[in-house]
């Protein structure tokens, strides 16, 4: 197994290498350091000194990825992509155009956002296969039917719309939860139980249906049959063999996510003001702060390698079949 | 067939029951941890968001939407950084508080700075003497002003700085400033004015305002580039970056500012510039302490995000004691603040009587502050009227809800928060919004009788109080010149129309009709807006506004542009290339706005002098009209180092009769700021161009007490609802399912089974 992971982590390297070119080309054909320096300087007269001044402070004075006046490797190597991109490999991601560091940053905001997401996904799922086990249990009943038309509506509707519901509701109304706000410690449960819950009742629709599915192809199999044939109930059967054999494409959209759920979610965390990281890549866009944006993609990225690699390895736990080599 | 046996069945409803109990438990156990937690936290309201203590104490509760990027004083331009900012430092000059028109008055100074004019000799010559080459400004402080209390000033036995040499070990338990064991202060020299000034000169800090005070401070620009070439050199032989490396600006001098002893200092200005004295209200003339610097440009600091620019230190009323952009920002009053008393005089005619009630009396009266970050206005709206936000201002979603407007125009707060005893005030910001011409562009631009008549023409046709009533909710002002109400050289009433655009009737500026505006069109060669070429003239405004929310804008540009027979063309695109198209003079027509730095007219006619000229200064000037009028331009020299007087008065009003007639603007509109704030808050005085005013705050926080309990009583019989449905629901289920395990399936084959 450790060869696989070690020859999985290599084939990483390529893809972020492939990313940060992405990266790199498409945020400076959308802006010039010129536009940038203009963004962070921030002056109702900017002269071409400041700006000048700002790029050279930044490193944004060297060419992206030829630098036709150097010479020898220094053509390559003095180049805004090699510098930046080989500090992202030793993940020194360094300070933000506005001067801030974006490792203390990145520490400071994923804890708030590991707060909302980690609760918000265990219980979902914990929720979501539940429900769908019970569904399966009552397949072809009107609950069945009745339920999966909940499932639907509640897909239909916007989660922009459970969120100002549920705070008009639980807070402006009922004065349950405080609308919106954060703070360290246990205090903070009291900020999370309200987007923990509309987070889940969100997702149930989707969720629900998603593992209905799944179970219902199961429960087609021959397997089941067969189980069925020796005489197994359909508890036994459902708890003992298809949650069990269901686990594959269960894990395969699960275990991917889990890396990432410290990179936070933008409209939860804006609308009940959780000082989490959902919002810092999209602001650090709007503010033409390359800095952050580059750190966060490449960020993104690894922890999305690292997905993949915990779902492979994940499957030898649940598939006997599968061997990692 | 097909039975389950009744021992499975149990079993099956033994899990069902479970998960369902399973589900119930982790929300019970959610719901009780939160109210368990809430009820240790806070007295009686479950949906408070802070503290008791914080609730029953002096502390005001704000908001901020948008991060604060920079809290270095020489680098921050931005109104929400200077929110706090201006409760931290001390620029030597305020605005007083209550008096209107808007007066300065000394801050950290003994008295407003003594003024000497003089010759190229530096000899002093009178005031309005024809060669007067530079002004002196001498600068004498208080004494006994004290900084916050911070590590940077720590002394050991020896008299060395206890922490300007961190190592890794001692930098472990450091997260914040309060993390360090001692703390010291010292008291404000005239030193630390100039040293902040240098600050400024260091390009390196990206300082905004260096190349404009580099034109007026004597020996600034040298001074500039000799420390940026120093530091540059220093910073690549030790391969630093700007942020870890101190150079000591003490050892060196800038030859037009001068620290005569330990309270006084002079600065030498190129010329006469009387608008001087407002950029010492700023931020950026704020002291600074060389020991803060030194200290704050450690390497181990820097990597904790602990710099000037986060943790300022200053000698203001409140310290910053947390900074969480993305959280939350905590000011908490400075103990060792100098005594500073509530003004005793000036209230404004119209302004409530009881803004005087505390006249006298020490400040600050607030005690803490909290600004939370709330980036989006439905909670901050829900939150405000709940009573956790003292004040808040009133957005688009929230106006039909706080107010309401009648026939004549006059807005009202609702009743619903009349009944909560909520106040409101309504100014006039110092700000323009205009809709602009570009004079370089050969159709629309131009100064003859003709194009100008056809800028009229449009002027006339975008009609602006149908504008501020459709997009503002009524919140502007139509504009009649570049100058907006409370600063000189505004007139109200009759006088003080636009004659081009509006006709004064029944007491009221009226807008000139369509047909005048079709005749100037006509007139401008453009009769019903067919051009020569028996085309309908096409004209193009650039936008950087892209959303679905602007469409309906755009479309109303479009539509007031065909009332004269033109087509308008929209070319929307970000930002950036709007900019730099705007620079470049690629455009026709545009939309920008303008806020005052400070109150004068020099600081809104500058907008058009010729010498600013984006096309003029290969596009770094702020004359993005290009507006170019020779005449203009004499009197604008004329009048921008000259005093509020009525000659002056008589030149402004000359300027803005040219400007009219030409047209290079279709004027826009002054957009008015609404506030809301709560009964129980007190000394609240609009003041746009101060914003060290929390000092003058004060809250009483019993009334508060009682109106946030009131108001947030929690609802119980929701919570027993549920409880009970969810209970109630589980015997039918599983009666369901019992039904379910015990049905008998019997094959429609005969025999079958």
């Amino acid at each position: 197994m450790f060869a696989y992971i070690l020859k999985r982590l290599l084939f990483a390297v390529p893809i972020l290498i492939g990313v940060n070119v992405i990266t790199f080309a498409l945020f400076f054909m959308v802006n010039t350091p010129e536009d940038m320096a203009r963004a962070q300087l921030g002056a109702k007269q900017t002269t071409p000194e400041m700006i000048q001044s700002w790029k050279v402070e930044n490193g944004y004075d060297n060419p992206l990825f030829f630098n036709g006046e150097a010479s020898g490797f220094g053509k390559v190597q003095e180049t805004l992509f090699v510098q930046e991109s080989l500090k992202l490999f030793l993940f020194d991601f360094g300070q933000s155009d506005s001067g801030r560091q974006i490792s203390a940053d990145i520490q400071e905001r994923m804890g708030p956002s590991l707060a909302l997401a980690l609760p918000t996904f265990v219980i979902g799922l914990v929720t979501n296969i539940s429900l769908a086990l019970l569904i399966v249990l009552f397949r072809g009943s009107r609950l069945d039917t009745i339920t999966m038309m909940v499932a639907v509506a509640i897909m239909s509707v916007s989660g922009l719309f459970y969120i100002i519901a549920g705070q008009v509701l639980f807070s402006k109304v009922w004065h349950w939860v405080p609308i919106s706000g954060y703070t360290e410690g246990w205090d903070a449960i009291k900020f999370l139980i309200l987007p923990i819950l509309i987070g889940v009742f969100a997702g149930i629709g989707a969720g629900m249906r998603w593992y209905r599915s799944i179970f219902l192809e199961e429960m087609s199999k021959d397997y089941v049959r067969t189980a069925k044939a020796k005489g197994l109930s359909d508890i036994k059967v459902l708890f003992g063999h298809v949650l069990h054999n269901g686990m594959l494409p269960i894990l395969t959209g699960v275990v991917v996510v889990i890396p990432t759920l410290f990179m936070g979610s933008l409209i939860m965390e804006s609308f009940f003001g959780i000082p989490g990281l959902g919002s810092y890549t999209i602001d650090a866009i709007h503010a033409q702060d390359f800095g952050i944006v580059k750190a966060m993609v490449f960020l993104g990225s690894v922890l999305y390698i690292i997905g993949l690699i915990l779902t492979d390895i994940s499957y030898t736990f649940f598939d006997p079949r599968v061997k990692l080599s | 067939m097909f039975m389950v046996t009744p021992f499975y069945s149990l079993f099956t409803c033994y899990i069902f029951y479970k998960t369902f109990t399973i589900l119930c438990l982790v929300c019970i156990t959610l719901v009780c941890t939160a109210l368990v937690s809430t009820t240790n936290a806070v007295a009686n309201n479950w949906n408070s968001p802070y503290t008791t203590e914080q609730v029953e104490s002096s502390t005001l509760f704000s908001s901020f939407s948008q991060s604060p990027k920079h809290l270095d004083p020489v680098v921050s331009y931005n109104s929400n950084e200077w929110t706090i900012l201006s409760q931290v430092y001390e620029p030597p000059l305020q605005y007083h508080y209550l008096k209107r028109p808007y007066t300065l008055e000394p801050l950290t100074l003994e008295k407003m700075p003594d003024i000497r004019y003089l010759d190229e000799n530096h000899q002093e010559v009178n005031a309005d003497s024809s060669v007067v080459a530079f002004t002196e400004y001498l600068f004498t402080l208080k004494q006994g002003i004290q900084f916050h209390l911070h590590p940077a000033f720590v002394k050991d036995e020896n008299q060395a700085f206890l922490y300007h040499h961190l190592t890794e070990d001692t930098l472990d338990d450091i997260k914040t400033l309060a993390d360090f064991k001692k703390q010291a202060t010292r008291e404000l020299h005239a030193e630390d004015y100039v040293y902040a000034l240098k600050r400024m000169a260091l390009r390196q800090n990206h300082s905004p305002v260096l190349d404009s005070m580099a034109q007026y401070i004597v020996g600034l620009k040298d001074f500039s580039e000799q420390v940026t070439e120093q530091y540059n050199a220093e910073l690549k032989d030790q391969n630093k970056r700007a942020s870890n490396h101190f150079l000591d600006l003490n050892l060196f001098d800038i030859s037009g500012v001068q620290v005569v002893d330990k309270y006084q200092y002079k600065i030498l200005i190129e010329g006469v510039y009387p608008q001087f004295l407002y950029w010492l209200t700023m931020n950026f003339f704020a002291p600074i302490p060389w020991e803060a610097e030194a200290f704050y440009k450690q390497q181990g600091l820097v990597e904790k995000n602990l710099t000037l620019d986060t943790s300022p230190i200053g000698t203001g009323p409140y310290q910053l004691v947390e900074n969480n952009p993305n959280k939350r920002m905590r000011l908490l009053a400075n103990p060792n603040y100098r005594l500073e008393r509530y003004p005793t005089e000036g209230l404004a005619t119209d302004a409530d009587p009881e803004l005087l009630l505390d006249a006298g009396k020490p400040l600050p009266f607030i005690k803490e502050v909290i600004f939370s970050l709330e980036k989006e206005s439905v909670p901050l709206w829900n939150k405000f009227l709940q009573g956790y936000y003292d004040a808040s201002g009133v957005s688009s979603d929230s106006f039909d809800q706080a107010v309401s407007v009648s026939s004549a125009g006059a807005m009202n707060l609702t009743s619903e928060l009349k009944e909560k005893n909520i106040q409101f005030l309504n100014i006039t910001q110092p700000t323009i919004m205009y809709f602009g011409f570009n004079m370089a562009d050969p159709v629309i631009g131009g100064y003859s009788e003709k194009q100008r008549k056809l800028r009229q023409a449009l002027s006339i046709a975008i009609n602006f109080e149908e504008y501020i009533s459709i997009f503002l909710n009524g919140r502007g002002e139509p504009a009649q010149s570049p100058i907006p109400s409370g600063i000189f050289g505004y007139i109200e009433g009759e006088a003080g129309i636009n004659p081009v655009i509006y006709e004064w009737k029944e007491g009221r500026a009226h807008r000139k009709s369509l047909e005048q505006a079709k005749q100037l069109l006509a007139e401008a060669g453009y009769p019903n807006g067919i051009g020569k070429d028996g085309k309908p003239l096409t004209l193009h405004y650039d936008t950087a506004s892209t959303g679905p929310d602007s469409q309906s804008m755009l479309n109303w540009y479009r539509k007031q542009f065909a009332l004269l027979g033109i087509e308008l063309v929209i070319r929307a695109t970000d930002y950036n290339r709007f900019q730099s198209k705007v620079r470049k003079a690629k455009v026709q027509m545009f939309s920008w706005g303008w806020n005052a730095d400070y109150p004068d007219p020099e600081n809104f006619l500058f907008l058009l002098n010729g010498e600013n000229a984006t096309i003029n200064t290969n596009g770094s000037g702020i004359n993005s009209a290009n507006y170019d009028n020779p005449e203009f331009n004499q009197l604008f020299q004329q009048m921008k180092t000259m005093e509020n007087t009525p000659e002056r008065l008589k030149i402004i009003q000359k300027m803005l009769n040219i400007l009219q007639a030409d047209a290079p603007w279709a004027w826009g509109y002054y957009p008015k700021s609404l506030s809301l704030y709560h009964g129980w808050l007190h000394n609240v005085w609009p003041n746009p161009l101060a914003n060290n005013t929390i000092k003058y705050r004060r809250i009483e926080v019993e009334y508060r007490v009682e109106k946030q309990a009131l108001w947030n009583q929690p609802v119980i019989w929701p919570f027993m609802v549920v409880g009970a449905l969810v209970l109630f629901s589980i015997y039918p289920l599983l009666q369901a399912y019992r039904q379910r395990q015990t049905a008998v399936v019997i094959s429609k084959t005969k025999g079958g089974g």
